[in-house]
């Protein structure tokens, strides 16, 4: 029975991991470049589009101001199309990475909003291209920022990934739901939360260690 | 400087071209902005005609909002002329596209007042940058950035990152980076303003010292007198988006024309009267009024006790209010304010004794 329960706990976490694994890797890959974009696209700036970046700008802010249950179930066609199926771990992978995508964007180009303009003028000065700008500048000053931002990306994932198990999406929330909800089982509840507690702090400390490790800026305190 | 037309360049006749033709030359050059709302324009530069001397240091001056860093910022084309053209070594820069820019920017460095260095690399690696920028390999960016880094006194904190320097050896990693492409031209936009007067000191020694050794073209902007008293060759001042004042250093300030290179100057060269005697001093000569007379020295002759012989000779009474000696790109300037119980007709003769002496003087005016 213990040990039933443990080999439940176990496959649920390695689903949960996969899809937000999966989904944190994709929703990055796009949502990173396009932070960036959305970062340097405005008048004046490095690639200076700002009707593209203005109707960037509204489309992040749709998808982020959609309820994410309401995404996973308006995009279920989409779903279909991609995965082949709307029920499952790697379906759930789809709405997970379509919420992510502008979730991490809108972190980066924080991030890289907070770059001292002072420096690109410098790159500038030195006759860098813009994509070395981008990538030497920056990137590279961006990355405390962006390493924070992809923790948090990771942290939110893992409640989300939570999330969707209720619609069938497999994981910690999804045993949560069958067996802490609904056959009444409050140890393995207790025991799918004290697992996604822990790991969400793992998330969390490693990424602020790396993000330290980063940041060679002066330290205030 | 241009040569006559249809006369053709060449041989001996071209290198003494390019030896007089400025090193960098602002043609009639206006810039002005729209205004944050757009509508309304800002003229930052007016009809502007400016040349620097090739191989010299050459200080623009002038009060905040000037249009100094816009017209910096033209000879690198990081902003366009809105008419007028710029030409730096030959080459009208305002005319290039961004791409063919970029050559041309790696022959001109810059430093500036922040000091612009990327927080996440070392000493080493932000010399590093531009060579990275023009595709230069690791070996030879090691063979260039240690000899930067030794010149401007830091190979030992190659491996330091910008937040354990002080502000001084910022500036110092600034400078090397900005001579890690063997520019021709250094821009520098307010390189010391946020430097204390001591360490503005030191970094305009190193900036003199590369010019005399490199000699590389030094063009500095500046709102502080005390930077272009210790560096500059020539000076110009800007206001309103003109140069209203230019020459040599040493005459544009003991000689200043425009007010405000008077008013810019008023706190740096000469001396202050105490206000004892500025509350009573009068225009008009009074019977049994002093003279307060400021006499200048200038050159050699500064050093000269020429009070003592005036009293001297003439027998007059002397009285020394306030007194300063400068130093003006090397040369003394030295200012000495006296009183002296001397009428007009003795005023006179005093006056024309200094002056056959070599000095100036100037009535400031009369005490009782
Ligand atoms: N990018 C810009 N957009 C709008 N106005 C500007 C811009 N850059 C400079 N100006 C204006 O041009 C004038 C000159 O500015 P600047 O060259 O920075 O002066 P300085 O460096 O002498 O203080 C100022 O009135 C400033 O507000
Ligand atoms: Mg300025």
């Amino acid at each position: 029975m213990w040990f039933e329960i443990l080999r439940l706990i176990v496959n649920a976490t390695g689903e949960t991991l996969y899809m937000v694994a999966v989904s944190a890797l994709i929703g990055s890959l796009i949502g990173g470049p396009l932070g960036i974009f959305l970062a340097t696209s405005r008048r004046g700036e490095l690639f200076a589009a700002p009707a593209v970046n203005g109707i960037l700008g509204i489309v992040v802010n749709a998808t982020r101001s959609t309820p994410f249950i309401i995404l996973v179930v308006a995009i279920i066609p989409f779903t279909r199309l991609v995965a082949g199926t709307s029920i499952g771990t790697s379906a759930a992978i789809v709405p997970l990475t379509i919420a992510t995508i502008p979730f991490v964007a809108r972190l980066i180009e924080t991030a890289i909003r907070d770059v001292d303009p002072g420096l690109v003028e410098a790159a500038r000065a030195m006759g860098a291209t813009r994509l070395q700008i981008v990538s030497k500048v920056l990137i590279a000053e961006a990355r405390p920022g962006i390493t924070l931002g992809i923790t948090l990306t990771v942290v939110s994932l893992i409640g989300y990934s939570a999330m969707v198990g209720a619609v069938g999406g497999g994981g910690l929330g999804d045993l949560g739901i069958r067996y802490g909800y609904q056959r009444f089982m409050p140890s393995v509840m207790l025991a799918v939360v004290v697992v996604l507690i822990v790991l969400v702090q793992i998330v969390q400390t490693v990424g602020d260690l790396l993000a330290r490790h980063f940041d060679k800026r002066a330290r205030r305190t | 400087m241009n040569a006559p037309a249809g006369q053709r360049l060449e041989g001996p006749g071209l290198a003494a071209h390019i030896a007089q033709e400025p090193a960098i030359a602002f043609r009639n050059v206006s810039k002005s902005f729209a205004d944050a709302g757009g509508a309304a324009k800002v003229t930052a530069l007016d009809a502007l005609d400016f040349a620097v001397p090739r191989s010299s240091i050459t200080c623009i001056i002038g009060r905040s909002g000037a249009g100094k860093s816009t017209l910096i910022r033209l000879v690198n084309g990081l902003e366009k002329p809105t008419s007028g053209s710029v030409i730096v070594d030959g080459t009208d820069v305002s005319a290039l596209s961004e791409s063919a820019l970029r050559p041309v920017r790696r022959s001109i460095g810059m430093i500036f007042q922040h000091f612009n260095l990327l927080t996440s690399r070392t000493v080493y690696d932000n010399v590093a940058l531009p060579l990275e920028i023009a595709g230069v390999n690791r070996r030879a960016i090691e063979a260039k950035v240690m000899p930067l880094l030794d010149l401007v006194g830091l190979a030992d904190k190659s491996r330091r990152y910008p937040s354990e320097l002080s502000g001084g050896q910022k500036q110092r990693v600034g400078i090397a980076r900005a001579l890690a492409t063997d520019p021709k031209v250094l821009l520098s936009d307010e390189a010391t303003s946020a430097l204390d007067p001591e360490t503005t000191r030191s970094i305009l020694g190193l900036l003199k010292r590369i010019n005399a050794e490199l000699g590389l073209t030094v063009l500095l902007i500046t709102h502080e007198m005390q930077v272009v008293k210790q560096v500059a060759d020539r000076v110009a001042v800007i206001d309103g988006g003109r140069i209203v004042e230019e020459g040599d250093t040493y005459s544009v300030f003991t000689r200043p024309q425009h007010p405000t290179t008077r008013t810019l100057l008023a706190d740096v060269v000469g001396v202050h009267l105490p206000a004892f005697v500025t509350s009573r001093l009068s225009p008009e000569p009074k019977p049994g009024a002093d003279a307060v007379v400021k006499v200048i020295f200038t050159g050699p002759n500064a050093t000269e006790p020429v009070l003592a012989k005036l009293g001297e000779t003439m027998g007059l009474h002397l009285n020394i209010l306030a007194g300063a000696v400068d130093e003006i790109s090397g040369r003394p300037y030295g200012t000495l304010v006296v009183s002296m119980d001397a009428g007009p007709e003795t005023l006179a003769r005093a006056r024309g004794f200094i002056h056959d002496l070599g000095l100036e003087t100037e009535v400031l005016g009369y005490v009782v």
